[in-house]
């Protein structure tokens, strides 16, 4: 298999549902919380940190074998706010559509068989990542990856913001992604080794739970979540 | 239900699979699209009123940032709720019906397991610009919709829903006195950019060319069912 998959699997443009997410950006930037490139880089490193390290985790750990149903669960334990839940199911479901025409396998039809309405999207990137022969450690790239570039495709639509900036501010954040990953990709050997799904990390920011169940509720809003 | 012998067993339909995972024949998706307030949504509620009695319909809705047209729709009472869906778009409608269509498939598909079984499923796109069509992989035909008060030299200047959508209708057209718009003018210049590629001049208000679209969707449902 290919590495240049990799490139593939983690193009913005990969036809898997992320366009119309924000990764919880529109709510902060409603709440004041993201005026401009400095707030979005700050926002960007919390985001990182916490859902970026269990997405990522959670990706290496599928990769690694882990079981998908238990993962599933691990990551809903993981994710208090309902609307969070249904938007990680919805993206992983679309992923997976998305996965199933680039990387048939057996695998993945498996799993959309088992998930109709999709698996958590850290979960299924796993199981893709796999299918398309990548490792524990791409995966977790991606997963890290998309944590940031998300909201800050999203703040540039939002803001309006000089699209030169916000792709600074992910340029800023690459070292940051690479610790972030190696620290993803350790938990995730632990736990399927010895220690189980249950020692995966579980890094959360309640205001971003908060700011989802929020945000769900508006009647006119630009993104998904 | 159009029972098939040549049965697919993969868990899921991808994109445009002419068949669902249990063999049977999908229902026929017609997309909808065109410049914002051309009466997309205006147009769906007529097809809707004109085909229920006879077939088991449904919409997808994709706004670009609310709700409305779902919305509009439910208040019209045209289908009952069940049979209406809104995509929510992240401000882009054309990436959702043609970059990056794995919602309205979704839509789609869950429609047809939780309404089903439908004879067809009106996609509608939000408001969006000329060049906006939607995906082979999502549609089967397209519905592209302009009227007449936007300027009636849109069919001259071509693009590719004028161009190639599979019906270009040309709605208020009972404006064309007040606005200034030559409807002679406009379908000599759809004519030159369509060749045979059927044109419908609608006006809701007086009800013209309703029928004209219903019929044409007929057509293409006998020939998806044949």
């Amino acid at each position: 298999m290919s590495r240049a998959a990799l490139l593939v699997l983690a193009d913005g443009r990969f036809p898997a549902g992320g366009h119309a997410h924000s990764g919880g950006a529109e709510a902060a930037v409603k709440a004041g919380r993201i005026t401009g490139a400095a707030d979005l880089e700050e926002y960007c490193r919390g985001r990182l940190h916490t859902a970026g390290l269990v997405a990522g985790a959670f990706a290496a750990a599928a990769v690694l074998g882990a079981d998908v149903r238990e993962l599933d669960a691990a990551a809903d334990a993981r994710t208090p706010s309902a609307a969070l839940r249904g938007a990680a199911r919805r993206l992983g479901r679309q992923l997976l559509r998305a996965a199933r025409a680039a990387w048939p396998s057996a695998e993945l039809d498996a799993l959309a068989r088992e998930f109709p309405k999709g698996a958590h999207q850290p979960v299924v990137l796993g199981v893709v990542a796999r299918a398309a022969g990548l490792s524990a450690v791409d995966a977790a790239y991606c997963a890290a990856y998309e944590s940031v570039s998300g909201p800050a495709t999203a703040v540039v639509r939002l803001l309006s913001l000089d699209p030169f900036e916000a792709t600074g501010v992910l340029a800023r954040l690459a070292a940051e992604v690479d610790l972030v990953v190696d620290r993803a990709v350790e938990a995730a050997r632990e736990a399927v080794e010895e220690a189980g799904v249950d020692a995966l990390p579980a890094a959360s920011a309640p205001l971003s739970e908060i700011g989802a169940e929020w945000h769900a509720g508006w009647a006119v809003r630009l993104f998904a979540s | 239900m159009h029972l098939d012998h040549d049965h697919h067993h993969g868990p899921v339909a991808l994109s445009a699979d002419a068949h669902r995972p249990d063999g049977s024949r999908r229902a026929l998706r017609i997309g909808l699209g065109g410049p914002v307030g051309s009466g997309k949504t205006a147009t769906v509620a007529a097809l809707c009123r004109a085909l229920r009695t006879e077939l088991s319909l449904a919409v997808v809705t994709n706004d670009i940032y609310t709700r409305e047209d779902a919305e509009f729709l439910l208040r019209e009472a045209v289908l009952p709720p069940e049979r209406i869906t809104a995509v929510e778009t992240g401000a882009c409608p054309h990436t959702a019906i043609r970059d990056d269509i794995s919602a309205n498939l979704e839509a789609v598909e869950d429609l047809e397991d939780e309404a089903g079984p439908l004879d067809l499923i009106l996609v509608e796109s939000g408001g969006d610009n000329l060049t906006a069509t939607f995906s082979k992989g999502l549609v089967d035909a397209q519905i592209f919709v302009i009227d007449v008060a936007g300027g009636d030299d849109i069919p001259r200047k071509g693009g590719p829903g004028v161009t190639t959508a599979d019906l270009l209708v040309v709605n208020k057209t009972d404006l064309a006195p007040y606005v200034g718009s030559d409807l002679a003018r406009m379908a000599a210049d759809a004519k030159a950019q369509r060749a045979e590629l059927p044109v419908v001049f609608q006006s809701l208000r007086s009800g013209t060319g309703v029928a004209d679209v219903a019929a044409w969707v007929r057509e293409r449902l006998a020939a998806w069912t044949a």
